[in-house]
């Protein structure tokens, strides 16, 4: 093992905060919908892909960057909002069974899909502000991963602000905490449904987009990003947002961790044998003691 | 013997002795070696499929990472006979052990779980194994594969061409069959279905839940290892890229096709699948120029969807079901 000083380990830290954004975006995505609908979405990783992939469709059809980055965001919510109504709409009292699988064979569609439109070549997306990489006590960071901080928390304000302080964001969680409740308060769950996945969507085109510069775009990499996001989302406990927020800024560290202290190849395994841990954990005594000590928060503040 | 009890089962024995003729009698009117192998795939398919669909249809459980069960059968027979010289039926029956085992183990962890994190847990298995075969090179040659697996032999009888080989695939599968529908309609198939219909009425009277759907799943590895070990000594090479994601999902795809609702889908589930496949690699480069392999799991996704929105019992119930619905309309 290489001898690393203080610095390296910082960089190794930052960068997999950096990477665990992106699946904390992912991952908060995932929650949502698993909240409001029960639906583990398994295409949610395909969100990214169709942010990033539109973002440079766009770019390079002329638009400014900004421009670029907020209309893809508007159409992949429009493509999460039609995959709503076409494939869960129709089926919303389905057995999960039924509905996982539907959304497996959604993800395989719009990778599909994107394949025949795109190709398989992988295309690049310029950072957001080029230049040289900032240095940080001996630690080396591009301005991307700047960038996909700062993205990530001002998406993270705005979101808790939405779910908070505004009058939907309270009916969308009150469709999570108990949908025939919220619906004899005039709370309609379809709506609801419809909202979780346009929120879905907006997040994952969101972190598509700013990992587009540090990642070659291609039409499968949603596959590996949707993956990373559950093991967050689980690490969190599927229906915690702050938890896979935490879940993924904490696999991303460890990822990081791991393919710079062990080895790179085995860095996805690494991630994934988390899962396993995780499962293992939560199998235990430890996770319902402390979810129902996090209800009862809940119910105070409520 | 209980007559009401054989009158009962009538139907599955009748069924089975038809399936085995017909079995019997293919090779005699399929003269193509194509057709023939593709019934050897199809009937690997249709081992894989069968446990896949216990589980998804009787313990109410998905796996999404099946193909990792498949590659641990294959890779262990490929790994003992290949490199340490064992006999191609201990290195089967060693995988069936150390899959069985590996399942088991997942299991008894996830089913202390409520929900579905057994697709997730799978998901992830069929990724970790997935990548472990690439990696650990030394053992299984890495992405380019162990080549030399030897054939399958029964004392001086060697399963050499062909049609010994389709021969000996659905004769496992028609055991196979004839022994999952004992289980289906045993005191475990009918906890089962208690489960499935509603977990908390079935335990609360006296159905262990996850130990019932434990068994299931340890039984879906164990067909799975089977599976994985026929298809290497007929390959005679193995390599990690049958065993990716989108192997596990076509396996969902076949099992969804085939029904959930019974395990005889199985088989037709498996061979609609792979035909369409043959069908779709031979005709869908006419319409889309540059057409590969990935192209086709656009088919198997909405495939996949329509089954599940219109007939969520699975294709072959589904029609089946359909083509009654008028006669029995009409009666009322």
């Amino acid at each position: 093992m290489p001898d690393y000083g203080f610095g390296d380990y910082l960089q190794f830290v930052l960068s997999g905060l950096s990477t665990g954004s992106i699946y904390a975006l992912v991952a908060l995505g995932i929650v949502i919908i698993y909240s409001v609908t029960g639906i583990i979405n398994l295409a949610q990783g395909e969100y990214t892909m169709l942010g990033a992939m539109f973002a440079v469709t766009f770019y390079k059809w002329g638009l400014p960057l900004p421009l670029a980055f907020a209309a893809s965001v508007i159409v992949v919510i429009l493509i999460g909002m039609l995959i709503e109504r076409l494939t869960v709409k129709p089926v919303r009292s389905a057995s999960p069974v039924t509905l996982i699988i539907i959304t497996v064979g959604v993800s395989i569609i719009i990778r599909g899909v994107a394949l025949l439109i795109w190709g398989a070549t992988p295309y690049s997306l310029p950072e957001f502000t080029p230049g040289a990489p900032l240095t940080l006590f001996g630690a080396i960071l591009s301005r991307q991963r700047l960038w996909i901080m700062g993205v990530t928390a001002l998406v993270l304000a705005l979101l808790y602000y939405l779910l908070e302080r505004t009058l939907l964001g309270k009916a969308l969680r009150a469709c999570a905490i108990n949908q025939t409740a919220a619906s004899f308060m005039g709370v309609s769950p379809g709506q609801m449904s419809l909202l979780s996945f346009a929120l879905s969507a907006a997040l994952g085109a969101v972190a598509g987009i700013v990992i587009a510069p540090l990642t070659l775009v291609s039409y499968n990499m949603g596959l590996m990003l949707g993956l990373k996001g559950f093991v967050a989302a689980v690490i969190g406990g599927l229906v915690s947002a702050p938890g896979a927020v935490i879940g993924g800024l904490l696999l991303g560290v460890i990822e990081s961790l791991s393919a710079g202290l062990i080895s790179s190849g085995m860095k996805d395994a690494i991630a994934f044998l988390a899962l396993f841990v995780v499962l293992l954990w939560r199998a235990e005594e430890v996770t319902p003691r402390l979810r129902s000590l996090l209800r009862r928060q809940s119910e105070v503040e409520g | 013997m209980n007559i009401g009890r054989f009158w009962h089962r009538a139907p599955n024995v009748f069924g089975l002795i038809l399936f085995a003729i017909f079995l019997a009698i293919t090779p005699l009117w399929v003269q193509s070696n194509y057709l023939l192998s593709t019934a050897i795939f199809i009937g690997i398919a249709a081992i894989l499929t069968l446990g896949l669909a216990l589980l998804m249809g009787y313990a109410g459980q998905i796996s999404l990472g099946h193909a990792a069960f498949y590659a641990m059968g294959a890779y262990t027979s490929a790994i003992l006979t290949v490199k340490f010289a064992y006999s191609p039926w201990l290195a089967m029956a060693l995988g069936v052990l150390i899959t069985g085992t590996l399942a088991y183990l997942i299991g008894k962890v996830i089913f202390r779980l409520s929900g579905h994190y057994l697709a997730l847990a799978t998901l992830a298995l069929g990724v970790i194994v997935f990548l472990a075969l690439g990696e650990f090179r030394g053992l299984t040659g890495g992405p380019s594969g162990l080549p030399g697996v030897p054939q399958l032999t029964i004392g001086g009888f060697s399963f050499d061409n062909d049609v010994k080989y389709y021969y000996l695939v659905w004769a496992v599968f028609w055991l196979l069959l004839a022994f999952s529908l004992n289980v289906v309609n045993s005191r475990i198939g009918r906890a089962l279905r208690a489960i499935h219909a509603s977990e908390i009425a079935a335990e609360s009277v006296g159905v262990d839940a996850s130990r019932f759907k434990l068994r299931v799943l340890v039984l879906s590895a164990v067909y799975a290892s089977l599976a994985g070990s026929l298809y290497v000594h007929y390959m005679r090479f193995v390599s990690p890229q049958p065993f990716d994601f989108n192997a596990s999902v076509r396996l969902v795809v076949m099992a969804a096709v085939g029904g959930l609702a019974s395990v005889w889908g199985a088989p037709f589930g498996a061979a609609a699948v792979i035909l369409l496949t043959v069908l779709l690699r031979d005709t869908l480069p006419f319409f889309i120029k540059n057409a590969s392999g990935e192209h086709t799991v656009i088919v198997y996704g909405v495939i996949l969807v329509l089954i599940m929105i219109f007939m969520p019992e699975g294709l072959t119930s589904g029609l089946l079901k359909r083509r009654r619905w008028p006669s029995f309309r009409s009666k009322k």
